[in-house]
């Protein structure tokens, strides 16, 4: 059996899995639509969020992110799950005790104000497409890349999945698939992570691994990663070039982030209760990291892998590699590896021989001899292409195609659920039309996620000639971290909080890290005018703190809010003690 | 939709300050662990961890790479375990 012919099948029988699913999981008012009923079960809900969370990126880049960038690769590692952390003990639970549908529900209740909820719908709205532009396109790669359909066509395929469990089944047909899409993907994941663990270390954990020896020799493998490294001209693994304090900011910003990202949030509204929604984020964050802890491991297998078996191996062309690997191989010479020519046509490996000796060489920036790197690989080669290098047969690299089409897949669709639901149930059911019925909000929730497919989906189509794509993703967290973090927080530990002071927050912390963030990434500003030292990716993190000044300085200047919302806020702070307090409970009371 | 039938603000509301100060307390301590092994371990005192190794690995950077993750992981369940307590004590139902 070849590799397509199991691609096509994996893909094709998890496709009809979420199809099967969505079917299954009908949403039949908007409760269902927006919080699946606020009734699943906690464990499921914790591989839901994994699934919904763990993104094309963290599947197919992170691994190769990090063997580019060895140490300073730990800020994603430790920023993408610290932020579970401050998600369960600061916000999650008392978010589900205030029992609405949305993020931008409970900043309007709370700051008793339209506009701080338009505010937030507006920052919700934009951090989503930041974010669901990366997926479609992953979706597109990975069409394109392994089955050899058109990158247009697969962001199709794509969109018509998605359209079946997001637009009829909701939160609840989307909580369901992502229960299966973590199951396919972490399985996807592990398996060729333990083969090639083993391969190299002797040890069939790739955490074990990590800190192991290679294998039949006397030296640990980070230490030989290291060695082999410095040989070649590069900087050792386990150093950075980045300044601590940047390190630092990107770290922080991103685990802020996450903690104010929509659609993770939304994800613990779906659970029964508060106690609920804090078991819920601990197994989130085991299901998280699984993989997290297996993607440093696979990072760093792969480095030494890939020196290894390429560098100076003799380049042989298409026709006659057989022939010509047999007669090198019996003179005791190294061939290009078989993988190597397999995804040269995707451009995701390239050779050029620039000293014209027949041979690849890696070489870094201060290679002792001299000679110029010719060998260029993309971050999601390693991923790709771990099951081939482990000499895995054809049905695992079939799952993995699976498992990272699960991935982008699962983040799509929860990222279409703060849209829709941003559009449907904040702008027009709580903010234009107040008097709507349940039934016509739920057709609009579905005409606004089927919208949001197809808006997603161009996206995704035009994503490649919009360069800017990779560009914006430190938008999504620099803002999260900056503007909704704060007001989140504050509005529950801080019952002085105002609508004022929530505005001034939410406006200043969008205003700068935007302005930072497009001065540096498209107005022209070099690296030398960063503040203080801190890059874009880590900005948010600085100016969450301004906001949280300025909204705490103008919350004191302006009056307090009404005793209703102070009680409202003691209420949240006790699970089981919520009653109705203020107009936003008059106009929909809390579930 | 269960609590719509509750009085609103109707005469005295119950003391739960002491419940919410142990909360918090619990919260803050926690969240310094956090704080220590990501941001202390893992990047503050990197250089000075690295003298010490874990299997093959410098001590700074598996903090980094491997050890905050579980060290994660472990705090949220904790977190429960904590809150389900507190919760008992102070006579809380959720």
């Amino acid at each position: 059996m070849d590799q397509t012919f199991w691609s096509y099948l994996f893909v094709g029988l998890s496709f009809a899995l979420y199809v099967g699913i969505a079917i299954w999981a009908r949403a039949g008012s908007t409760n269902e639509f927006y919080v699946a009923g606020h009734d699943v079960h906690p464990t499921l809900n914790g591989m839901a969020t994994a699934a919904d969370w763990m993104s094309a990126a963290s599947f197919l880049s992170m691994a190769g992110l990090i063997a580019f960038l060895g140490y300073g690769g730990s800020v994603y590692l430790m920023g993408w799950t610290g932020g579970y952390v401050l998600l369960a003990m600061l916000l999650a639970p008392y978010l589900r005790e205030f029992g609405k549908f949305t993020v931008p529900d409970f900043v309007g209740d709370r700051y008793y104000s339209t506009f701080a909820r338009v505010v937030a719908v507006v920052c919700a709205l934009f951090v989503s497409f930041t974010y669901i532009a990366g997926q479609m396109k992953g979706v597109g790669v990975a069409f394109s890349g392994f089955l050899g359909i058109p990158f247009e066509w697969g962001i199709v395929i794509g969109m018509v999945v998605v359209f079946f469990y997001a637009v009829l089944g909701g939160m609840k047909g989307v909580t369901y698939t992502q229960v299966a899409q973590y199951c396919v993907m972490i399985f996807a994941y592990t398996v060729p992570a333990i083969f090639i663990s083993l391969t190299i270390t002797g040890n069939a954990f790739p955490q074990l691994g990590f800190i192991s020896d290679v294998r039949g020799e006397d030296i640990s493998m980070l230490a030989k990663l290291n060695g082999v490294l410095t040989d070649l001209g590069f900087a050792e693994y386990t150093s950075t070039n980045k300044t601590m304090i940047d390190i630092f900011c990107i770290t922080a910003a991103l685990m802020f982030g996450t903690a104010g990202l929509p659609h993770v949030i939304v994800r613990f509204f779906t659970v029964k209760s508060a106690k609920a929604a804090r078991i819920s984020a601990g197994w989130a964050l085991l299901f998280i990291a699984l993989l997290y802890t297996t993607a440093p491991a696979v990072g760093a297998f792969a480095r030494l892998n890939f020196i290894d078996t390429v560098n100076e191996a003799t380049y042989v062309g298409e026709e006659d590699y057989a022939a010509r690997t047999v007669a090198i191989e019996a003179d005791g010479g190294k061939v290009v590896p078989e993988w190597f020519k397999h995804w040269e046509p995707t451009g995701l490996v390239s050779f050029e021989d620039k000293n014209g000796d027949g041979r690849m060489q890696i070489r870094g920036p201060d290679a002792p001899d001299g000679l110029e790197n010719e060998v260029v690989a993309n971050n999601d080669i390693f991923v790709l292409a771990n099951p081939e290098i482990a000499r895995l047969p054809g049905w695992v690299i079939g799952l993995v195609v699976a498992g990272g089409m699960a991935a982008a897949l699962s983040t799509a669709a929860g990222l279409l659920m703060v849209i829709s639901s941003a559009v449907s149930h904040d702008l027009c059911r709580r903010t234009l039309f107040k008097g709507m019925s349940d039934t016509t909000e739920l057709r609009i929730a579905r005409v606004a996620a089927a919208g949001a497919v197809f808006a997603a989906g161009l996206v995704g189509l035009f994503a490649d000639r919009l360069g800017f794509v990779a560009q914006v993703v430190a938008f999504a967290f620099g803002l999260a971290a900056a503007s909704l973090f704060p007001v989140i927080f504050l509005g529950i530990f801080w019952k002085r909080m105002n609508r004022e002071g929530a505005i001034v927050a939410m406006l200043t912390g969008l205003i700068t890290t935007f302005g930072y963030i497009y001065f540096f990434k498209f107005g022209g500003g070099t690296p030398d005018q960063y503040l203080f030292g801190i890059s874009p990716e880590g900005i948010g993190f600085l100016f969450m703190w301004l906001a949280l000044i300025a909204g705490i300085v103008t919350a004191l200047l302006t009056p307090a809010p009404s005793q209703e919302i102070q009680d409202l806020v003691e209420d949240i702070r006790v699970p089981g003690s919520r009653t109705m307090h203020g107009l936003g409970d008059e106009a929909m009371p809390p579930g | 939709m269960s609590e719509t039938e509750k009085p609103v603000n109707g005469g005295s509301r119950p003391d739960n300050s002491a419940y919410w100060r142990a909360t918090l307390t619990l919260t803050l301590s926690l969240l310094a662990i956090w704080f220590i092994v990501s941001f202390g371990a893992g990047i503050l005192f990197r250089d000075f961890l690295d003298r010490f190794s874990i299997g093959g690995a410098p001590l700074g950077f598996w903090f980094a790479q491997q050890g905050a993750i579980y060290v994660f992981v472990v705090l949220i369940f904790i977190y429960c375990i904590g809150m389900n307590r507190i919760s008992r004590k102070y006579g809380i139902k959720g």
